[in-house]
C-alpha cells in the first residue's frame, strides 16, 4: 500500500487547508467480493483553492464527494482520513455530519431541475437550508435567501421568491441551487458536474460566478468533473483519478503542460477541438476495470499502451514536479520492457 | 401546479357536482325533508311517489324521500369519518416506512400486510362482534379496513419520491430525516393516495350499506342506506320505490365518488410522469 505523504499545496501553511483527504479508501461488500470504489486516495484543497477531480463515469469521484459528506451507503466501508478544517470526518457522528452539510460543507449537483423540490418556492428552500442550522425567525432566514439570491445573480429576488422552480429558466435554477449553497457561508463547496446540463453560454456564467465567489469569500472548491475544458478554466489544481485511485495529481498548468501519466494523456487527446477534421475524435480502447475482488497490478495497465510486465505491480506515486504527483511505472523508473 | 388540467377533466366536473349537490342535500336534509323520517302513519302504506311523497311511502308509512336524505347524511358521515380516520393512521405509518425502508419498513408493514390478507367484509363483521353494533363503531370497523390499504399505497409512493434527487440535496443541506419526511417526501408522495381515499369513500359507502342490511350496522330506528335495503324487501313487489331509491342512492354516490377518483388519477399520473 502507498502511504508516502503527498505533498498538499502549500504543505507549509498547511493551518490554511480546508479539506485533507489522505488514503481515503471506501468498499461495499458485494456478491463477488468487496467491490473497491475508492482506493488509498489522498489529496488537499486549500482555502479560496479549486481543485477539480476528473475521471470517467465510475472512476469514483461521486463516491469521494459521498465520502466527505457523510452520505455513502450504510453498507460502504469507509478507511483513511478525511480532515476537514482540521476536524476529523472519518467516524464523525451523522448529528455532527448533519450539521456540517449545508452549513459548512455545501454541494451543488448536476442537475438543477431535479435537485429542487417543484412543491416549493425557490426561496422557501432556500430559507430552510438557513433553518436547518440555526434558530433565527422566518422573517430572518428570508432575509438571509433574498440576500443570496440577490448576491448570483437572480434579478429583483423579492418577486421570485415565491416561484416555484418550473418558472426559472435552467441558468436561473442553477444560481438558485448555488444560492442555497452559499447562504450559510461554506468553508468548502463540492460542486459535482454542476455546468453539466447548461448550455456553454450559460455554463460559462455559471463558472464566471463560482470564481466570484470564491475570490470574494475565500470559499475552497473541490469541482467534479469530466469536462477539461471546464477544468482549464477554473481550476488551481487537478486531481485525475481512474478506477478509484489518483492516477496524477498536478497544479493545472503542468497538467496540461507535462501530462505524465498515460491516462492523463488520453484524456488529453481524446478532447474534440475546433477544426479537427471529422471522423478524427480520440477515444480511449477499453472500459473501466470490474473492480470486485483483489486488483493489485495498475488498474489503468489494460488500456495503457505503455504496459510492461512491472505493471503487474502497483505503481507508487512519484514527485515529477512542484506539487505534480504520478502513479505510474513510467516515471517511477520504467515499465521493465 | 396547474389546475386548469383539473378544472377540464369532464369526469371530474360531473362527480364533484354531483358530490356537491349530494353533501348539500345531506347537509340541509333537516330544512329539505317535507316529513319527519321516523314518523310512521298507517294512512299512507306502501303509498307511491306522488307531490307530496315524492319517492312514495314505505310499509309502516314513512316518508322514502326524508328517510333517503337522512339515511344518505349518515352514510356520509361514517364514509368521510372513516376514510379521515383511516388516513389518519396510515399516511403516518405508510410514510414512515417508505421513507426509512429497512427493518424500520418491515417492523411497520408486517402487521399491516397481515390485514390486508384478511377478506374486507369478514374483518369488519369480527370487528362488530366484539365491539357492538351502531354507526361510530361501524366507522372505526371500516377505518381499520381501509388503514392498510392507505398505508401501503403512501409507502410506495414515499419509497418514489424518496429516491428523487431533490431529497438526496435536501439530505445534503443538511436537513433532518423528520423535516425531509414531512417537507419534501410527504407533499410530493400525497398525490396517489388522495385518488386512493377518493374511490374508497364509494367504497366505504358500499360496506356501510351492507353492514347495516346485515343488521350490524346503523340501528333501526335510525335510517341508513342499507337498513332501508333490508326492510323494503319484503315489500319490494307491491313498493318497489322503498327499494330502488335508497338502491339508487347508494349507485349515484359510489359513481360519483369514483368519477373523481378515476379524474384525479389521470391528472395525478400527468403530473408525475411531466415530472
Amino acid at each position: 500500500m502507498m502511504t508516502e505523504p503527498i505533498p498538499g499545496p502549500d504543505a507549509t501553511a498547511s493551518g490554511s487547508l480546508a479539506l485533507d483527504v489522505r488514503g481515503l479508501s471506501v468498499a461495499y461488500a458485494s456478491a463477488r467480493g468487496a467491490v473497491s470504489a475508492v482506493d488509498d486516495v489522498s489529496f488537499a484543497v486549500a482555502s479560496a483553492e479549486v481543485v477539480g477531480l476528473v475521471g470517467e463515469s465510475g472512476c469514483g469521484k461521486s463516491t469521494v464527494a459521498a465520502s466527505i459528506l457523510g452520505l455513502l451507503p450504510h453498507r460502504a466501508q469507509m478507511r483513511g482520513s478525511i480532515r476537514f478544517d482540521g476536524e476529523e470526518l472519518v467516524g464523525a457522528d451523522a448529528e455532527r455530519m448533519r450539521h456540517l452539510r449545508g452549513n459548512r460543507i455545501a454541494t451543488i449537483v448536476q442537475d438543477p431541475t431535479s435537485s429542487l423540490d417543484p412543491t416549493f418556492s425557490i426561496g422557501e428552500q432556500i430559507a430552510e437550508t438557513v433553518r436547518a442550522h440555526a434558530t433565527v425567525s422566518r422573517a430572518t432566514a428570508k432575509q438571509r435567501a433574498l440576500d443570496v439570491l440577490a448576491e448570483v445573480g437572480i434579478p429583483d429576488p423579492r418577486s421570485r421568491y415565491d416561484d416555484p422552480p418550473h418558472r426559472l429558466s435552467g441558468g436561473m435554477r442553477q444560481r438558485v441551487v448555488i444560492a442555497a449553497a452559499l447562504v450559510n457561508d461554506p468553508t468548502l463547496i463540492i460542486a459535482d458536474e454542476p455546468t453539466t446540463a447548461l448550455d456553454v453560454t450559460i455554463q460559462a456564467q455559471i463558472l464566471a460566478l463560482l470564481l466570484r465567489l470564491r475570490d470574494e469569500r475565500g470559499t475552497a472548491i473541490v469541482l467534479i468533473t469530466h469536462d477539461l475544458g471546464v477544468v482549464a478554466t477554473v481550476c488551481d489544481r487537478v486531481v485525475t483519478m481512474y478506477a478509484g485511485q489518483v492516477a496524477e495529481q498536478a497544479p493545472v498548468l503542468a497538467l496540461f503542460a507535462h501530462p505524465s501519466h498515460p491516462y492523463t494523456t488520453a484524456l488529453l487527446d481524446s478532447m474534440p477541438s475546433a477544426g479537427q477534421r471529422p471522423g478524427g475524435l480520440q477515444v480511449i480502447a477499453g472500459t473501466v476495470p470490474d473492480l470486485a475482488g483483489a486488483l493489485p497490478g495498475c488498474r489503468f495497465a489494460a488500456r495503457c499502451a505503455h504496459r510492461g510486465p512491472r505493471c503487474e505491480a502497483r505503481p507508487p506515486l512519484a514527485t515529477v514536479g512542484e506539487g505534480h504527483d504520478v502513479a505510474c511505472w513510467l516515471v517511477a523508473g520504467g515499465v521493465g520492457l | 401546479m396547474t389546475t386548469s388540467g383539473l378544472t377540464r377533466d369532464r369526469r371530474l366536473i360531473v362527480g364533484v357536482t354531483i358530490l356537491g349537490v349530494l353533501v348539500l342535500a345531506a347537509v340541509l336534509a333537516p330544512l329539505i325533508a317535507p316529513h319527519d323520517p321516523e314518523s310512521i302513519d298507517s294512512a299512507r302504506l306502501l303509498r307511491g311517489p306522488s307531490l307530496s311523497h315524492l319517492f312514495g311511502a314505505d310499509a309502516l308509512g314513512r316518508d322514502v324521500f326524508s328517510r333517503v336524505l337522512f339515511a344518505f347524511r349518515i352514510s356520509l358521515v361514517v364514509s368521510a369519518g372513516s376514510v379521515g380516520l383511516a388516513l389518519l393512521i396510515g399516511v403516518p405509518l405508510g410514510l414512515l416506512a417508505g421513507y426509512s425502508g429497512g427493518w424500520v419498513d418491515l417492523v411497520l408493514m408486517r402487521p399491516v400486510d397481515m390485514i390486508l390478507v384478511l377478506p374486507a367484509l369478514l374483518l369488519a363483521i369480527s370487528l362488530i362482534s366484539v365491539l357492538g353494533t351502531g354507526s361510530s363503531i361501524t366507522l372505526i370497523a371500516i377505518a381499520v379496513i381501509f388503514f392498510p390499504i392507505l398505508a401501503r399505497v403512501m409507502r410506495s409512493s414515499a419509497q418514489v419520491v424518496t429516491t428523487l434527487p431533490f431529497v438526496d440535496s435536501s439530505r445534503a443541506r443538511g436537513m433532518g430525516g423528520f423535516g425531509i419526511a414531512t417537507r419534501h417526501v410527504l407533499p410530493n408522495a400525497l398525490g396517489p393516495v388522495v385518488v386512493q381515499a377518493a374511490i374508497l369513500m364509494g367504497f366505504s359507502m358500499q360496506i356501510e350499506a351492507a353492514l347495516s342490511y346485515l343488521g350490524l350496522g346503523t340501528q333501526p330506528p335510525t335510517p341508513s342506506l342499507g337498513l332501508m335495503l333490508f326492510e323494503g324487501r319484503d315489500t319490494l313487489v307491491q313498493a318497489p320505490w322503498a327499494e330502488i331509491f335508497p338502491g339508487l342512492a347508494i349507485a349515484i354516490t359510489v359513481l360519483a365518488f369514483n368519477l373523481v377518483g378515476d379524474g384525479l388519477r389521470r391528472h395525478v399520473n400527468q403530473h408525475s410522469s411531466a415530472a
